[in-house]
């Protein structure tokens, strides 16, 4: 009965609190996390019906943050549309859903990215029998495009640079923008090459498909918070953070328990063998232990859902760390 | 206390201070909306303001039948290329479904067995299903129609694909605007004869043929001159070029989707509303016009019709009304409506959800109340009128 009274004290008390989201999922006992309605490899339910992906894991990796279980996570699918209000409203905690962070989403819409964890760029998927190799033959295609997305105005963008027209035939969501594509109603179909291979791997023969080889745009996807809850925008930032710091320092989820005796300083920092880095995010002391032991590295979570190993077979890429010709790269633990 | 008793039993009080009471709860409640949305807003750092319709809107559209829409013209731009495309797409459905839900009601009151059963099932089906699927549906079918390379062909010059339909594009060259005066002319001219012929109707009893001399004024002059001066007019084909058809006109399949559904949604309404009109009519108006001779084609106009419309048109107007705000559907399949292009697309890239919505529901009770004084002018036009 108290535990009830306070969880009704602490939603009625949600409406107004907009510091404190760290103290409000503590309260309330879960993590509310904004994802897809579903696109493979980054957030989809598997055949279990437990949600998965790099998205997923991310949502994961923040709730064995806060209380040490995976499982205590209420994924809650969002839109296009409707993420953003859903986030400021508060009616999730945090967005891990394919979100490019852009200036004006950063700063106009009051929102805080807290990093990356996906660089990702635009791309054109095409029948192959059209017999196009480059985007810039595309001159009077009909182009499939989800609205209210960045890779709308990039293709504008694109198109007008180029000085080549097109015709753009707005859809709501990737399965639309399929059935519209397979049809043969739009000649072309664009969004973040991640989501064209997503796409491409449902085809019922892939192999009919050509994804092209320009990327137009830059599109960082990452996890966002409501702006101005420093504490909770650290604690997402830095969950984050933590699994690429494991992947650099080479700590996965089969040796993290023999790291623990390791001699690298920068190790036991991480797993909280020294230092006092829980306690400064509110946090327990080996919460980055429990993230890397439950849900592993960022190397093993990208491996595991949209690796070259997956249906998607995404190369690591830019995606890669610093140090292997990628772009990922994380602040030091210290 | 007794002079309190007094106040609530007299009635006039008592209406005045309930009214007064309802009408002050109800401004309370709107400004108690206005402030705790505008508190949180300012709470979560969400920016406010209008400004946001002078940036550019950095996204196409690609059906802009009116206005040459590019992505650098401004937010105010997409609002106003969604406001033509809802006013297109009602305005032809209620043309249509005028048409149609008239005939069908007048069908439902034939003496033909097949025909009557025929435009029963059309209304019974087409009224009780959800307008949205039927929507979807004619979009389903409409882009399984043939592909853009494998398009049906007609005389050369019209092709259907499930890119639409292309047709070839009138070119006016200079000289047309003559013919274009003479149409406006030949229009003017036929009103005036028709009230001269009434006048000399009423007077005397001679008839004249008002309607045959209407079209010989408005369809036959006009291309008599249009040859004279050397038809003035070319056309310009469609052709396969590349991925589309290029040049000639083109109907979407998602505005023929919007415009089919629209239309025989409502019209199933409108016939109905025709046929209760009509069967309004006491019989006896039908008898003693026959006892007076009239042949039954001008029974029907001149004696039925005028007295069922003023049970139809009432109706009628909340048919407009609803197919007007139905087309905010026009969302479901990428047809680029208000609601689509501004209310979406806008909203969306710009994050100004509230404004954005302000602006659309304004433009939709305009669009409607605009509509309502139209018809309520003609509904009072053909009230009875007693002298």
């Amino acid at each position: 009965m108290k535990k009830l009274l306070s969880i009704f004290a602490v939603s009625v008390f949600a409406f107004a609190a907009n510091a404190g989201t760290l103290d409000d999922v503590k309260n309330r006992g879960f993590l509310k996390c904004g994802v897809t309605t579903g696109l493979a490899g980054f957030a989809a339910p598997d055949d279990s019906g437990e949600w998965a992906g790099l998205d997923a894991d991310m949502c994961r990796a923040v709730a064995v943050a806060v209380f040490g279980d995976r499982s205590k996570v209420e994924f809650i699918t969002t839109t296009g549309k409707s993420r953003f209000p859903t986030l400021a409203s508060g009616e999730v905690d945090m967005l891990a859903r394919n979100t490019t962070w852009t200036i004006s989403r950063d700063v106009n819409l009051g929102f805080e990215f807290v990093g990356v964890n996906f660089y990702d760029g635009q791309g054109f998927m095409i029948p192959s029998s059209l017999g196009v190799s480059s985007a810039t033959e595309l001159d009077g295609a009909t182009v499939c495009i989800q609205t209210g997305t960045t890779t709308e105005l990039n293709l504008a963008d694109f198109f007008r640079l180029n000085g080549i027209s097109y015709e753009a035939l707005p859809i709501e969501t990737n399965d639309e923008g399929k059935e519209n594509l397979f049809a043969g109603r739009c000649d072309v179909y664009t969004t973040d090459a991640s989501g064209l291979s997503s796409t491409r791997a449902a085809a019922a023969d892939p192999g009919k498909w050509l994804v092209l080889p320009e990327i137009i745009s830059k599109e960082p996807l990452g996890p966002l918070v409501r702006h101005g809850d420093h504490q909770w925008g650290d604690v997402v930032r830095w969950s984050l953070n933590a699994m690429i710091i494991a992947e650099e320092l080479g700590v996965t989820s089969e040796n993290v328990d023999a790291q623990k005796s390791s001699n690298v300083p920068e190790v036991l920092r991480l797993l909280g063998v020294e230092g006092s880095y829980g306690e400064m995010l509110e946090l327990a002391p080996d919460w980055a232990y429990q993230i890397i032991k439950q849900i592993g590295n960022y190397s093993e979570s990208y491996e595991a859902n949209v690796g070259p190993d997956t249906p998607l077979e995404i190369a690591r890429g830019l995606n890669a760390l610093w140090t292997q010709g990628g772009i990922l790269y994380a602040p030091p633990f210290r | 206390m007794r002079s309190n008793f007094n106040f609530f039993s007299d009635e006039k009080f008592r209406s005045i201070f309930f009214q007064t009471l309802v009408i002050g709860l109800f401004a309370l409640g709107i400004f108690f909306i206005v402030q705790t949305t505008a508190y949180n807003l300012e709470k979560r750092n969400i920016a406010t303001g209008w400004r946001f319709l002078s940036d550019p809107a950095g996204f196409d559209i690609s059906f802009s039948p009116f206005i040459n829409f590019k992505s650098t013209d401004t937010h105010l731009d997409v609002y106003f290329v969604g406001v033509l495309n809802t006013l297109l797409v009602s305005f032809c459905g209620c043309i249509a479904a005028t048409i149609l839900g008239f005939l069908v009601g007048i069908i439902r009151l034939s003496s033909n067995w097949l025909l009557v059963r025929v435009a029963y099932i059309y209304v019974e089906f087409t009224r009780n299903v959800p307008l949205l699927l039927q929507i979807i549906l004619w979009y389903s079918i409409l882009i399984q129609l043939p592909r853009v390379k494998q398009s049906l062909e007609f005389l050369d010059v019209f092709f259907i694909s499930n890119r639409g339909i292309y047709s070839p594009r009138p070119v006016f060259e200079t000289g047309f605007s003559y013919v274009f005066i003479a149409i406006i002319l030949a229009f003017i001219s036929s009103f005036v004869i028709r009230s001269w012929a009434k006048k000399r109707q009423d007077k005397t009893g001679k008839q004249f043929p008002v309607l045959s001399s209407a079209f010989g004024l408005i369809i036959i002059l006009p291309l008599l001159l249009f040859f004279i001066i050397g038809s003035p007019m070319s056309f310009d084909y469609p052709a396969l070029k590349g991925f589309n058809f290029k040049g000639g006109m083109v109907i979407r399949p998602e505005f023929i989707a919007m415009f089919l559904a629209l239309t025989i949604y409502t019209a199933a309404f409108i016939s109905e509303t025709v046929r209760s009109g009509i069967l309004s009519v006491t019989k006896g108006q039908r008898e003693a016009s026959a006892s007076l001779g009239l042949k039954k084609s001008w029974i029907m106009r001149l004696i039925i019709i005028p007295q069922a419309l003023r049970v139809i048109v009432p109706p009628l107007t909340s048919q407009y009304l609803n197919l007007t705000k139905n087309s905010s559907l026009g969302i479901a399949v990428g047809y680029a409506d208000l609601v689509h292009g501004f209310g979406g697309i806008s909203l969306n890239q710009t994050g100004q959800a509230i404004e954005c919505m302000v602006i659309v529901m304004a433009t939709y009770l305009t669009i409607s109340l605009t509509i309502s004084v139209f018809m309520n002018i003609y509904n009072r036009s053909i009230q009875f009128k007693e002298k």
